[in-house]
């Protein structure tokens, strides 16, 4: 039995899938957060496993990986910092109560 | 010659336009008035010198072995359109051209001072004088032009300054709606100047560049004048309803001519023109824009020769006008509208004269440029002559705050210089010897006559018309019965001041004298001397008539009596035809209104709002509609958004695996 | 042909993936999401070491399961108490999610298993093609710049990382 590309997708596929559904089904805005964390995390494994399988002699899978990351954090430390302002502003995390994006 | 006098000539009254126009609201009167008369005063003297060099230096450059040479003194390029769509900007000498010089600097020279009395107490004296400088800018711009586009461009702007100074009094209804009618009547009448420039210069521009025609600018006169042959070859050969299309081109050209010129059936404008204020009448509406027309005329002679037809055209235009306008002058009650149609009929008799004449000699003519300097001659004393009758004009009206001769009437004891200088110009007018409307239409007759005998015995008619008018006006004025408003004014009419008496004098003895000046000398069609002598039977029928004429009017206006009113009651219907101009505003009303407002525009007027705003207003509320019912998809829920962007996206990756597949 | 150990590893790890996630974003309690996706983010590391990438699986390890969970915990704590359940999902919101998501899961799937390019090598093959990646050549790769040498992007990276910390300051700090 041989470990090809397609075993390593398809947790890859089901981890997107989950965070898709918690992004649309969730209320509070961390568990939103949570899944686009899901989302973000399929995509950079897709990334090295097409380098590691299709261009293993390469390196700018992991390259983007890395830099994913790195930039990752740079979003997630701002959408908290965003998250806890407006908790501070109307007492709650409910992406229900913020609807004013629309002008 | 130096290029710098020219240059002044024309730098002057532009100056002057934008010093009185910019600084003209923080000069006093006085001022303003003083440097518009010392500046115009000036451009007199330059302007006599330059024709004075050119016409008595003897220098080579002007006059090679007797025949006047035409001087391009500098041309510069300015608009390139391609290498023969060249439009240069540049100053022309040649005979008519000094002549005009003359004629436009010293009218306007005389109307400048005698507006400074005419005008004392009008709010916006200093605009006015500023009007009149860009008028005597562009006017001479307009005779000094190098080619056609010069001229065109100079021919607009005295149409700009004529609309300003008509409507210089533009708190009245009737002087704002004449400037606008001189304006839109003129300007449809260059529209077919402007065609007939560019089917010209069409052809011009596409001849080999080896034949005579060479590679100069298709718009320049000098190369145009010179190979009038070679032009008419350009054509080659089409034509266009029976004419070649040369004459078309020069009869559209000449269209814009019969605009300026107030020409039948475009002379609607001029008689509404006298609304603007009288020396305004005298400069621009008698002595040189209006007879920009003749000028053109001139201007193209070569050309309109090797199109013959276009010739007999003009003659045949001059002549309806000229009878046209001398039987509605006999009818008309205000003394400014008399004297336009007199100048309207003046203007036709210049034009009848170019008609008749021809550049080749004629079998049986002993001089077939005879009407080409007459007209040119009668241009000059008729400038001199009219002016001095429209500023007489003034001064009566100053005296009397009326234009109408029922309100004058025995004004020759109260006026004695005004009596006696219209009475000059009146006799120059009418023909008399030895005044100096004599011998130029004695010329002008003759050259007629020589042409058709149908020509000279209308003219002659003409000329005969012309005398009984202008005398019945005088007669009205000056004698009949003394006003009995007279007494009643606290001050009786009375000679006007200096300012204003003074031209009239000058121009006066001009009239007296100027038709001694042996024109021939100066002025003929090819630079020729030609010299100048009295044809004996053409002088004694014209004298006669006239004389005739005069002695008719004598006996009708010159006591009061019953004779005009029962000739008026004779003819009702010719009198009251003639007096409202045999309904010609009428006519052009029904037209306007009628049919191209009511018929024509209402028709578009409605495709427009219907059609063309329904579709755009169409458009609006399709989009307004759609946007109402799709705005409540951007609800501001994000997760609403992640629903649709993501089912996008899944979307297109079916569509894509699809068709990979 | 690879080793018994790597299939039962892929296996362990694969399943707690899929496990975890589908749990991250079912559970009701907010401060256990984030703990189940701490072990999502752990075993996508596991990923990354048996793929050969151990700087990778240490950087996920440390930035994102340590340094990003942390400020999770946080500001989880900073929003609400820890008891606090998310209430019951309406079947309609229920449904959508559903739809969506089986409806990802079925396209991708069915992509996946069409493409020719899954009949690649073996996780064996690939690490004995591919060289091991050491550190001087990460270092290479990020202070370069030649062709596949990313000194520009790290610059870059380092700047929005500076913004990010002042942004992140300027939004949070009490007025």
């Amino acid at each position: 039995m041989d470990l090809t590309m397609l075993w390593y997708l398809v947790p890859s596929i089901i981890m997107f899938c989950a965070g898709v559904f918690g992004f649309v089904t969730r209320k509070n805005m961390i568990a939103l957060l949570l899944s686009l964390e899901l989302m973000l995390n399929s995509a950079d494994l897709n990334f090295v496993v097409f380098n590691r399988f299709l261009f293993p002699g390469q390196f700018e899978g992991m390259v983007f990986t890395l830099f994913a990351i790195a930039i990752a954090a740079a979003e997630t430390a701002i959408a908290i910092a965003i998250i806890i302002n407006i908790y501070r502003e109307i007492g709650n995390t409910d992406i229900n109560s913020v609807k004013k994006m629309k002008f | 010659m130096a290029s710098t006098l020219p240059i002044l000539i024309l730098a002057i009254p532009f100056a002057m336009f934008l010093i009185l126009g910019i600084g003209g609201v923080k000069m006093s009167r006085k001022l303003a008035g003083t440097l518009g008369i010392l500046a115009n005063g000036t451009l007199a003297v330059l302007a006599y010198i330059v024709a004075f060099t050119y016409f008595f230096s003897g220098n080579p450059e002007f006059i090679v072995d007797g025949v006047r040479q035409q001087v391009q003194v500098f041309d510069v390029t300015w608009l390139a359109f391609t290498e023969r769509m060249v439009v240069n900007i540049g100053f022309l000498l040649d005979p008519i051209c000094a002549m005009m010089l003359i004629v436009i600097t010293t009218i306007s020279f005389m109307v400048h001072l005698y507006s400074w009395g005419y005008m004392e107490h009008e709010p916006g004296f200093q605009r006015y004088y500023a009007f009149l400088s860009l008028f005597t800018f562009s006017m001479l711009g307009l005779v000094v032009a190098t080619n056609i586009f010069q001229m065109y461009i100079f021919w607009e702007l005295v149409g700009v300054s004529s609309f300003l100074l008509i409507g210089f009094f533009y708190k009245l209804p009737s002087a704002v709606s004449a400037s606008k009618k001189a304006f839109i009547v003129t300007r449809f009448a260059d529209l077919f100047m402007l065609i007939g420039i560019l089917v010209l210069s069409y052809c011009v521009s596409h001849t080999p560049e080896e034949g005579p025609l060479g590679t100069a600018s298709a718009f320049n006169f000098l190369m145009l004048n010179a190979h009038p042959t070679n032009v008419l070859a350009s054509t080659l050969g089409a034509t266009f309803m029976g004419g070649s299309v040369l004459t078309w081109a020069m009869v559209l050209i000449f269209v814009g001519g019969m605009g300026k010129s107030a020409m039948l059936p475009l002379h609607i404008w001029l008689p509404d023109a006298m609304e603007g204020p009288t020396p305004v009448s005298a400069l621009i509406h008698a002595a040189t824009m209006v007879v920009a027309g003749v000028y053109l005329v001139a201007r193209f002679f070569p050309l309109f020769c090797v199109v013959p037809d276009s010739l007999t055209f003009i003659a045949i235009v001059g002549a309806i006008t000229a009878f046209y306008a001398a039987v509605v002058a006999c009818a008309q009650i205000d003394i400014k509208r008399i004297l336009a149609f007199s100048t309207i009929s003046q203007i036709a008799f210049m034009m009848v004269s170019l008609g008749c004449a021809f550049d080749q000699p004629i079998e049986g003519v002993h001089y077939s440029g005879l009407g080409y300097m007459a007209g040119m001659f009668h241009l000059f004393t008729h400038a001199m002559f009219k002016a001095l009758l429209f500023l007489g004009a003034g001064a009566l009206i100053h005296a009397v705050h009326s234009n109408n001769y029922t309100a004058m009437g025995g004004l020759h004891k109260y006026m004695p210089i005004t009596h006696i200088t219209f009475l000059i110009g009146c006799l120059a007018i009418a023909g008399i010897c030895p005044f100096s409307g004599f011998f130029s239409k004695d010329e002008m007759l003759a050259a007629m006559f020589a042409r058709h005998w149908f020509f000279g015995a209308w003219m002659t008619m003409v000329a005969g018309l012309t005398a009984f008018y202008m005398f019945r006006m005088y007669f009205l004025v000056f004698w009949w019965e003394e006003n009995p408003d007279y007494k009643k004014h606290d001050h009786k009419p009375h000679d006007a001041p200096w300012q204003m008496s003074l031209p009239l004098i000058v121009l006066a003895l001009i009239s007296c004298v100027a038709g001694f000046i042996p024109f021939g000398e100066f002025v003929t069609f090819n630079g020729e001397p030609y010299h100048i002598h009295i044809e004996p039977q053409v002088a004694a029928v014209s004298l006669t008539v006239a004389v005739l004429s005069i002695a008719l009017a004598f006996v009708m206006y010159f006591k009061k009596n019953a004779l005009p009113s029962k000739f008026k009651n004779a003819m009702p219907a010719l009198w009251q035809a003639a007096h409202r101009r045999f309904y010609w505003d009428e006519i052009y009303l029904f037209i306007t209104r009628n049919i191209i407002f009511d018929i024509i525009c209402k028709s578009i007027a409605w495709f427009d709002r219907h059609i063309i705003d329904g579709a755009m207003d169409s458009m609006a509320s399709v989009t307004q509609w759609a946007s109402v019912r799709i705005k409540g998809m951007q609800s501001g829920t994000v997760q609403a958004y992640v629903i649709w962007y993501f089912l996008g996206a899944v979307v297109l990756a079916a569509i894509t695996w699809l068709c990979i597949l | 042909m690879d080793s018994v150990a790597n299939i039962i590893l892929y296996f362990v790890v694969a399943i707690a993936i899929i496990v975890f996630s589908v749990m991250t974003v079912t559970s009701r309690k907010i401060l256990r999401a984030a703990t189940y996706l701490l072990f999502v983010l752990l075993a996508v590391g596991v990923f990354y070491f048996q793929l050969g990438y151990q700087f990778l699986g240490a950087v996920q390890i440390a930035v994102y399961a340590g340094g990003i969970m942390v400020l999770f915990v946080f500001s989880i704590l900073l929003t609400r108490r820890p008891d606090d359940k998310a209430p019951l999902l309406d079947s309609h919101r229920r449904a959508i999610g559903i739809t969506v998501a089986v409806a990802g899961v079925a396209l991708l799937t069915g992509a996946l298993f069409t493409m020719p390019l899954i009949d690649g090598m073996s996780l064996t093959q690939c690490l004995s093609a591919g060289p091991e990646v050491t550190m001087k050549q990460i270092g290479e790769l990020f202070t370069g710049t030649a062709r596949f040498q990313y000194l520009l992007p790290f610059e870059a990276i380092s700047v929005l990382l500076l913004a990010c910390i002042i942004g992140g300051v300027t939004v949070a700090r009490k007025r």
